[in-house]
């Protein structure tokens, strides 16, 4: 459906860069070269751009430029070489899988056919990537659940879950900052803290970062709060 | 130190400035009060910067008590009710409440959010804002019964009330830029979703309002990757019910964007009502631009117009 970058106008103050219509590695490259040219060099009158899966969106200053300006702008920013992204870091996430912090282990290995164990094993066996971030603050997409434990949502949220749940859907996974509902599947608690105090680093991860997850028997601290 | 206690807040009540732009990447929305016009006037005719802290005020209603004063404020937004002890007062104005003056804010017979400007509201910040994010409690947070809110001394100005622009009323008729995933839909739906009326729900808050009305059933899988959204995204979920996100917003979402309000019209909406019947009116981007200019070149002249009269330091 049409050709890729597809450039869209959005109310009177955005324009959406759409790189595909489903996520691929080619679109998030896409998302990714755009995004990164223009925090290096913003557009006259550009507020912010926001990174998704298979599109960039770029919010404007409707009294300084228009749509128009703004499309060609990134026309020209599309034509340039891209520069290879600089590789991300590593982070490692503890995650602890007592019942009481992984209430949908049970259901995610019965579903996908395993024992609990292997499930766990499986999840701290691959190297996650973060995506984007999206939804609510610090959560971070990360891809790279193994095929194994591809699964859709629930079909029921359940209410009020804990931050610092490490919870997987599809091929996402992500630790939670906010206790809020979620028809994500629950399936251990880091203490691992994405929203940080610091003024001049406020979240831990870059897109881009790597993040491994080992096992560990309890949570030093208390991993209810890990905002602020 | 001048000082008020809150004495009663209902639910949503809760400080905003100007907004937390800027960090959309990192899932945070902007926030900032649901009717930005309202908030600016509120300061200015104070004397404060357009976009310092101050409270915003649901339909839950607010009480406070001067503890220790005297406190002079404005308010601006919506048709609320506003007494001083048992007096009533001009919802839009600037008064001063001394030492064991009680102020009640209600709500009247039009709006959902008022504003009121306060002289240097001492506020938690986040991210170099204090507008709450109401979900995490982020920034300066909501106010609760006992709270007391501190405030910089300034001289006491005399009662008057502000001028209330015709733009601060409920707009009904909301005009939109189709899409971006407007491909979603028939072309029969789209048809449907500018010629027929909604209705909001009572599914209303800072993160955005549900409306009733036309099913928008989407004519394709929904197999769109979660994209990001923005402040009047009117999103359709599954079940073909739509949903305009509004200061608190979720940044991204998988379920398609029909259409998106524009900014200019976003103070208007938000000030509708549960069962307000609303409708979408589809512009062009490039309509869109000029009569967005325009607007800020009229709030430009009334905000000149009564800032200067304030007096104010």
């Amino acid at each position: 459906m049409g050709v890729f970058p597809r450039i869209r106008a959005v109310a009177d103050h955005a324009v959406l860069a759409e790189f595909g219509d489903t996520p691929s590695d080619a679109a998030l490259a896409g998302v990714r070269h755009l995004d990164a040219s223009l925090s290096r060099h913003p557009l006259p009158g550009g507020v912010e751009s926001v990174p998704g899966f298979a599109a960039l969106l770029v919010r404007f200053d409707p009294l300084v430029t228009d749509h128009a300006a703004v499309t060609l702008a990134l026309q020209q920013r599309l034509q340039a070489p891209v520069v290879s992204a600089a590789p991300g870091r590593l982070h490692r996430a503890a995650v602890c899988h007592d019942a009481d912090m992984a209430p949908d282990l049970d259901a995610v290995a019965e579903a996908c056919g395993l024992t609990r164990g292997e499930v766990v094993d499986s999840h701290l066996a691959a190297d996650y990537r973060v995506v984007i971030y999206g939804f609510a603050p610090g959560y971070a997409y990360l891809s790279g659940v193994p095929a194994a434990l591809h699964l859709p949502r629930k079909p029921a949220a359940r209410r009020a879950v804990p931050a610092g749940s490490v919870i997987i859907a599809g091929a996402q996974c992500l630790i939670t900052t906010l206790t809020m509902p979620t028809g994500w599947w629950i399936i251990g608690r880091s203490d691992l803290r994405i929203l940080r105090d610091d003024p001049n680093r406020p979240f831990l991860f870059d897109v881009g970062d790597r993040v491994q997850f080992h096992r560990v028997a309890a949570l030093p601290g208390d991993p209810s709060v890990p905002g602020r | 130190m001048a000082e008020l206690e809150v004495i009663a807040a209902g639910p949503q009540v809760s400080v905003q400035d100007g907004g937390r732009p800027g960090f959309g990447r990192f899932g945070v929305p902007q926030s900032g009060p649901m009717d930005r016009r309202a908030l600016r006037i509120a300061n200015l005719a104070l004397g404060n910067p357009e976009a310092a802290a101050g409270i915003e005020v649901s339909r839950g209603g607010l009480a406070l008590v001067c503890r220790s004063g005297p406190v002079t404020m404005a308010l601006a937004g919506g048709g609320f009710g506003v007494w001083r002890d048992a007096t009533p007062m001009p919802p839009w104005g600037v008064l001063t409440l001394r030492a064991g003056q009680r102020l009640d804010i209600r709500p009247g017979h039009w709006g959902s959010w008022t504003y009121l400007a306060l002289p240097g509201l001492a506020v938690q910040v986040w991210l170099g804002s204090a507008s709450t994010h109401l979900l995490s409690g982020f920034g300066g947070g909501a106010l609760r019964p006992g709270q007391v809110l501190r405030l910089a001394q300034a001289p006491p100005q005399p009662d008057r009330a502000i001028p209330r622009p015709v733009s601060a009323r409920p707009r009904p008729l909301i005009r939109v830029v189709m899409g971006p995933q407007d491909r979603f839909f028939d072309p029969a739906t789209l048809a449907d979703f500018t010629a027929r009326s909604f209705t909001l729900t009572d599914a209303c808050d800072r993160m955005g309002v549900r409306l009733a009305g036309p099913h928008l059933p989407p004519a394709a899988p929904l197999d769109m990757p979660s994209e990001p959204i923005l402040r009047g995204s009117v999103q359709v979920a599954g079940d073909g019910v739509a949903t305009v996100l509004l200061a608190d917003h979720q940044t991204t979402g998988g379920y398609p964007k029909i259409a998106t309000v524009l900014a200019q019209d976003i103070d208007g909406f938000a000030q509708l009502r549960p069962r307000d019947p609303v409708r979408f009116m589809a512009v062009t981007p490039e309509s869109a631009i000029v009569t967005a200019r325009l607007q800020a070149a009229a709030h430009a002249r009334y905000l000149a117009q009564f800032a200067v009269k304030s007096g104010a330091p």
